[in-house]
């Protein structure tokens, strides 16, 4: 157990209460025991004083969609690695999806990856179990096994069912176990051999086009299927304007639906593939900057509830290729938070706005105590500066793998400390 | 605009006074070009064409140089046209067809480019099914890198040898109105005539069923028809595309007979056009499904100059690429 520490001049934001004062932050047996922003009058003696300086301490992230290559990939990024980037970046627990080698689709494999994680990892890893067997999108999984097993949701990755049955099957199975399906979609007959969003650049490219049908026309079905069902349900990312609108929606008739937006989609758009630069392949293609707009104004509105990496561990051999054929993904955990600051660089989201979508938001519909700075809860947090310029490089990555949509990109705001559990896991230089 | 169109320019005395130094070092696509580069190639493929009518028909300019055609996707009538452009010029020419499964295309390619750098060839034209394969073989190599067509890309000799035969018969390109009819989307032979025919301010339309258009197709400079009697209509230039039938048939269009009905180039749609007309199509034909035989082998054709003009752009490029680079270094 962890030594009781202060944390002393912070400016401490915490999104789920709501606070954005100075003050400071007392932990004790890796939870938080006080939150003092009366200049620390009921903070006891004796107990290690850190000064933060003013930097900010909030929550320390919650990563909804993370892909590692454990098992069966550890070329590409170990539990090890990804932990590493993600303390790096501020992430202090993240969802790992199932598409593994083999697929994560039986308890035994989520109690492996549990033990795995506790062995290796520096951060929370909280198992995602497939819906389907082998993500094969035919046969449901045991989905009571695996949440005993501790799978914090259920979800097929990067995989999209395309059965309608099968889905209302799995959405009111899961409304037993009270668990959430997180959901990616993608039309194939309307994705068809499509490469990046349908459009101008497309054309011009030569490449075959995405259009946003291949999303809202899946996404309209699960609103469907989850209003009839009651599951709490939740998109796993978004990307076109016209989706924000269906889910604006089906928000109104429901507080179990939930949808989430990927850091590509929020900070980049379709210019940005350039002359066919295959890191910025990704599912959900890159959209317009009318849909980029459209991520934002959603996000502000508190129709997207959450802000992920995405991030997905690629080697050369398959990003190194001619578009068409190169693999989708870009990793992200590192850049994840920097990255959703320039929204707040910007102006163009405010930071309790931003912080929310990675800490309280992922926290509320994934069911953890974590996520907040309330006294009880983990003691998860981390200390920003929020203006801190830096420029990324794959050489300065922890990642595995360096195929980051932000390579080369200027970015202001960085972490100077990561604490999980009341340990530190990565202070800045 | 103040000053005279580019393609009002094409007839000036640089084509009498030397070539100036053509300044790029790889042939990608049309939309690297500017208007005067497009211009300057075509001049220099016009001073080509008399060296294939001889009977001794080679230059020395390219003698002890190495050409290698890389061929990802087989094509009897581009990989012959280079090989016989670089032959004329002197170079020494091997040709490889490189057959590729779809899983292993993208491994073959950097594989390949690699291999091929490391025997040090001065330029290696290629041909691959994906978009942007060529371009991203440019970044591997260290010679000069031609683009012989990629994906639904760029197809940019192509394109040169189209205007190069335009100009040729009408004696012009600015005021003509170029009509380009058929599977637009996914046609690399489009996308590079659209361009230079944007580049020199010429009037163009595309004709397809919408579901052969690509989207965004109206902000490429081009007037876009469904109908293709409107869209011939007053044309001096009916440029036909090949329907990949096998694949289009079912998804795109119902049927070859629908789209010959509708889309085909009959007598009786052509009549909508201009009665000097040129009719034009990159080949290899499908005769009776987007032309009639009649018409691809009558009076208004010139399909075949197409092919003839061919090797003259080519030899224009390989030797506008290869011999005043040299002479850029000492």
């Amino acid at each position: 157990m962890t030594r009781p520490i202060i944390i002393e001049n912070a400016r401490i934001v915490d999104p789920a209460s709501g606070l954005d004062a100075m003050g400071a932050l007392h932990v004790e047996n890796g939870r938080i025991a006080n939150v003092a922003t009366n200049g620390g009058k009921n903070l006891p003696e004796g107990v290690e004083r850190i000064d933060a300086r003013g930097l900010i301490l909030a929550p320390g992230l919650i990563d909804m969609r993370v892909f590692t290559g454990e098992p069966g990939h550890e070329y590409r990024e170990t539990l090890a690695t990804a932990s590493a980037a993600a303390a790096a970046g501020g992430v202090t627990s993240f969802v790992l999806m199932p598409d593994a080698l083999p697929v994560i689709d039986d308890g035994a494999l989520v109690d492996f990856l549990i033990r795995r994680a506790q062995a290796t990892a520096s951060v929370n890893v909280l198992p995602a179990a497939a819906i389907t067997k082998g993500l094969r999108g035919e046969e449901i999984t045991e989905f009571g096994l695996l949440k005993e097993a501790g799978a914090v949701c259920y979800t097929d990755g990067r995989h999209s069912i395309q059965s309608s049955g099968l889905l209302r099957a799995a959405f009111s199975y899961a409304a037993n176990f009270d668990m959430p399906i997180v959901h990616h979609l993608a039309d194939h007959g309307l994705v068809g051999e499509g490469v990046m969003n349908e459009g101008y650049f497309a054309s011009v490219l030569g490449l075959k086009g995405i259009p946003p049908e291949a999303e809202t026309v899946p996404l309209a079905r699960d609103l469907q299927l989850a209003l009839a069902t009651g599951v709490r349900y939740h998109a796993a990312q978004i990307s076109t304007a016209n989706s924000v609108a269906l889910m604006a929606e089906a928000k109104k008739r429901s507080a179990s639906i939930s949808c989430g937006v990927s850091i590509n989609n929020l900070a980049l758009n379709e210019n940005d593939v350039g002359a066919y630069r295959t890191f910025f392949k990704l599912s959900p293609p890159l959209r317009s900057e009318d849909d980029r707009r459209a991520m934002v104004h959603g996000l502000r509105e508190g129709t997207i509830d959450v802000i992920h990496s995405d991030h997905d561990p690629q080697d050369s051999e398959v990003k190194r290729q001619p578009f068409a054929e190169a693999s989708d993904g870009a990793t992200g955990l590192e850049t994840l938070l920097a990255a959703a600051l320039r929204l707040v660089h910007s102006g163009e989201a405010d930071l309790m706005t931003v912080l929310r979508a990675m800490t309280q938001r992922p926290a509320e519909i994934l069911g953890l105590p974590s996520g907040r700075l309330t006294v009880g809860a983990p003691a998860d947090f981390i200390l920003l500066d929020l203006d801190y310029p830096w420029q990324v490089s794959e050489k300065d990555m922890r990642s595995r793998s360096h195929n980051s949509s932000f390579e080369g990109a200027r970015l202001a705001g960085k972490v100077m400390a990561t604490y999980v559990a009341g340990a530190k896991v990565f202070s800045h230089g | 605009m103040a000053g005279p169109s580019p393609a009002s320019a094409q007839h000036d005395e640089s084509a009498q006074s030397g070539m100036p130094v053509f300044s790029k070092r790889h042939l990608l696509g049309i939309a690297e070009l500017s208007p005067y580069e497009i211009l300057d190639l075509l001049d220099r493929a016009e001073k080509m064409v008399p060296v294939s009518r001889q009977e001794r028909k080679t230059l020395p300019t390219l003698s002890g140089k190495t050409q290698i055609n890389l061929f990802f996707e087989p094509s009897t009538r581009t990989q012959g046209s280079f090989e016989i452009a670089g032959k004329r010029l002197g170079a020494q020419v091997m040709n490889m067809s490189v057959r590729t499964s779809s899983v292993t295309k993208g491994e073959t390619l950097i594989d390949t480019a690699a291999t091929l750098n490391a025997m040090r060839p001065d330029v290696i034209v290629v041909r691959h099914s994906a978009s942007g394969a060529v371009h991203l073989l440019s970044q591997k190599v260290g010679c000069s890198v031609i683009n012989a067509g990629d994906g639904a890309h760029e197809h940019p000799t192509q394109a040169l040898l189209d205007a190069l035969t335009i100009r040729r018969h009408k004696g012009r390109l600015n005021g003509l109105t170029v009509a380009i009819c058929g599977d637009i989307a996914n046609s690399r032979v489009a996308r590079s005539n659209l361009l230079l025919l944007g580049a020199l301010q010429i009037r163009t339309r595309v004709i397809a069923p919408k579901t052969l258009l690509p989207r965004g197709i109206e902000n490429m400079a081009t007037e876009v028809f469904t109908d293709m009697r409107e869209g011939l209509a007053g044309a001096d230039v009916v440029m036909m595309l090949r329907l990949q039938h096998e694949r289009a048939a079912g998804r795109m269009i119902p049927s070859v007979r629908e789209y010959y009905r509708f889309y085909g180039l009959d007598e009786e749609k052509l009549a909508f056009a201009k009665p000097d007309a040129i009719v034009m199509h990159p080949g290899p034909m499908n005769r009776g499904v987007e032309i009639d035989p009649a018409i691809a082998d009558g009076p208004r054709s010139v399909i075949t100059d197409q092919v003839e003009m061919g090797v003259a752009v080519r030899m224009a490029v390989l030797d506008a690429l290869l011999q005043d680079r040299n002479e850029q270094t000492p």
